[in-house]
């Protein structure tokens, strides 16, 4: 199996596809900041049935 | 039928930029400043991730429900001079992708404002996203003069909705500055109309300088500003007012009192003749008039966070 050449369409959409990639990346880093923020704060409590387990 | 497609719309790829001036980046601007405002303003700490989650969810919001106004308002926007450059008459984003784009971006902003603050927070950028795109743009805005006052309102919403983010519950301070904003609005709008009159002709927009006429627009505009006034001044003695805030809303609402007055004294002959200056100055000051009250509601939230600001 070999490769199909990049097709014509892909060029002239690379500046869009990076553009959406860069922004999902960003989107993961800040669900990971937020997350971090919020499972470190004085009042987070872990769900009812999700307690025993831990303990 | 009007060819409103400037641009072949097979040969062109949509960029990036397009589907950002969607969501009509100048009004997210006043967004987000505003709604920052609201959220410091507030009388709680915020974690600055949590805070930065929130306005950039209050943005992403605002901005798709500017891109629902922008899908279903195409057709008025082909026709004024103002609109015509925008992403759908212009040909380079389609209708359908403008619609997808502010149905998921409303989804997702509600939701993670949702998830980074709390449900009052999600549920009030809901209402407003519905509010500008349905009741406003669907609805009044082709209907009634009063489209703007209505407009402004949801324009209105993000400083209450940083404050409630923040807090967790609404306060009167919070309805002050959507006060403050909504009855900016219409005289900052009408201005616009007056200089901008034929825009609004050509697209059968039932603005009051349309269906009631150019003095009674004039009019208004002193009644609003009069209005204002006493509201942008009131808030100085709030929680959150001061004698910083109050010295700025005192320059800034004598200006602009002084900008109304000009234009209820003027006659379209007057104002032809000089190609309605008075009326573009009365604009453009209406601009730096709300970035500077929000700037000093902001200064009066930064000099309590040093035991000044107030009246102490």
């Amino acid at each position: 199996m070999s490769f199909r050449p990049e097709h014509e369409l892909h060029k002239r959409r690379r500046g869009r596809n990076i553009g959406v990639g860069l922004m999902l990346a960003a989107f993961v880093v800040l669900i990971m900041a937020l997350t971090y923020v919020k499972i470190t704060q004085t009042d987070f409590e872990l769900p009812a049935n999700q307690r025993e387990v831990t303990q | 039928m009007t060819d409103i497609t400037n641009t072949p719309t097979s040969e062109y790829d949509a960029q990036l930029g397009d589907y950002f001036a969607l969501l009509k980046p100048r009004v997210m601007s006043l967004v987000v400043f505003t709604a920052f405002v609201g959220l410091l303003a507030a009388p709680v700490s915020v974690n600055p991730i949590v805070g930065f989650c929130a306005i950039l969810f209050i943005a992403i919001g605002g901005g798709a429900s500017g891109a629902l106004n922008m899908w279903w308002d195409a057709d008025i926007d082909a026709v004024m001079r103002r609109t015509r450059g925008r992403p759908i008459p212009s040909g380079r984003v389609q209708p359908g992708e403008a619609l997808t784009l502010g149905v998921a971006l409303s989804g997702l902003s509600v939701m993670m404002l949702g998830l980074a603050t709390n449900l009052l927070a999600a549920g009030m950028l809901l209402f407003t996203i519905l509010f500008y795109a349905v009741f406003y743009t669907m609805w009044l805005k082709r209907l009634t003069p009063q489209n703007i006052v209505i407009g402004g309102a949801a324009g209105a919403f993000p400083p209450v909705i940083g404050w409630v983010a923040a807090t967790g519950s609404f306060s009167v301070e919070a309805w002050l500055m959507f006060a403050l904003i909504f009855m900016w609005t219409p005289p900052h709008f009408w201005a616009l109309a007056l200089f901008m009159r034929s825009d609004y002709d050509d697209a059968k927009v039932p603005m009051l300088t349309v269906t009631h006429g150019r003095p009674a627009t004039r009019l208004h505009i002193l009644i609003y500003t009069v209005l204002l006034a006493a509201l942008a001044i009131g808030t100085a003695f709030t929680a959150i007012g001061g004698i910083f805030y109050f010295a700025v809303a005192l320059v800034l609402n004598a200006a602009f009192l002084l900008g109304a007055w000009r234009i209820w004294n003027r006659d379209e002959v007057m104002a032809e003749a000089d190609d309605y200056a008075e009326e573009r100055k009365f604009f453009r000051l209406s601009l730096a008039y709300l970035f500077l009250h929000f700037g000093a509601i902001l200064g009066e939230a930064a000099l309590r966070a040093f035991g000044l600001g107030g009246w102490a």
